[in-house]
């Protein structure tokens, strides 16, 4: 009876975490672009969370804002730039496209463009020199080595 | 030309290891607040003792700091002999209780002494929210026109209060007494 209790007692930390809040949604689209904003949006506190995996109480209580602003109708714009506006562009995993972010997005076209230019010089150099054709000289050395190769 | 042409792959790990020894350097937790520069939120939330309606308009007209701290924050408790000790020394100090029981809140200021002037009860973090706080104890430098011009999140103690918010504090003194 004891072990009993004391294997009851276990669960306890169970019951005590497994909560987690519950929205309503009248619609599908909705529930999906509540789903969507607290996958794309980072936690201020535990940073390399989104707001769908934290614990923290912040990340808790940015979820409802979201879904308060989902509810009321709010644009996307609307809510990202409340975000940005009280947590900075960090709480953006993905970051908008300015001034500071611009190395950012660009650097990948960039690096693409110079490996294309790259490559593309290194195969019309090989294309303009073609292997210089074997003297009368040389044949007859390459000829005398490979016969030598197959005595032995 | 082939030559130089050899440098390149060194260029690029010399480039590369600055950049990533800057980096080791800084601190991945330093988040910038994006409220600097811009005014106080609104806010309409009561005193924590008296229960008076309180709004960004009664903060006083000079450079302050405002606290954000709790009774259940334990860093809180860390930096508060330090606060008290500013406090004393004239330095206007307002508390944001944040997300805390009024009760709690109280009997912590009750044990420990209150250093601020007043305090701003922000029961459900609706305030801490719009300031962009996202953890206690965070301490917001605020100038005499209710703009926020400097932002320290953890404890403030003698290192962070030379280092940091008091070259602030004193610019912003010498703005308002030109």
């Amino acid at each position: 009876m004891k072990r009993f209790l004391l294997c009851l007692s276990l669960l306890w930390p169970l019951l005590a975490h497994g909560v987690i809040e519950t929205y309503e949604f009248r619609t599908e689209e909705e529930q999906q672009r509540y789903q969507h904003f607290i996958e794309e949006m980072r936690c201020p506190k535990c940073q390399n969370q989104n707001l769908e995996d934290s614990n923290s109480p912040i990340a808790a209580d940015l979820r409802r804002e979201i879904y308060r602003m989902v509810q009321d109708g709010h644009s996307d714009s609307e809510i990202v730039d409340f975000m940005v506006a009280r947590y900075g562009e960090f709480v953006l995993y993905r970051p908008r496209l300015d001034d500071n972010t611009l190395w950012l997005w660009g650097a990948p076209a960039l690096f693409g463009l110079l490996a294309a230019i790259v490559l593309f010089r290194l195969s019309r150099r090989r294309r303009k020199a073609p292997p210089a054709a074997l003297s009368t000289t040389d044949h007859a050395r390459l000829d005398r080595l490979l016969n030598q190769d197959s005595r032995e | 030309m082939q030559r130089l042409a050899l440098f390149i792959p060194l260029a690029i790990f010399l480039v590369l290891a600055v950049l990533f020894w800057r980096g080791l350097g800084m601190d991945p937790q330093a988040l910038p607040s994006a409220l600097v520069d811009r005014p106080v939120p609104d806010f309409q939330l009561t005193e924590l003792h008296d229960e008076r309606q309180l709004t960004a308009a009664d903060l006083p007209a000079e450079p302050l700091l405002l606290n954000v701290w709790a009774s259940w924050c334990p860093s809180c408790r860390i930096e508060h002999p330090y606060l008290s000790m500013l406090a004393r020394q004239g330095v206007p100090l307002i508390g944001l209780n944040y997300k805390d029981a009024p009760e709690d809140a109280r009997r912590w200021l009750a044990e420990l002494g209150n250093p601020y002037r007043f305090n701003i009860a922000d029961r459900d973090g609706r305030l801490g929210l719009d300031l962009g706080v996202y953890g206690a104890p965070e301490t917001f430098v605020i100038d005499a026109k209710g703009v926020v011009r400097y932002k320290f999140v953890g404890v403030v103690d003698e290192k962070v209060w030379r280092e940091q918010l008091k070259p602030v504090m004193d610019r912003l003194r010498q703005e308002q007494t030109p």
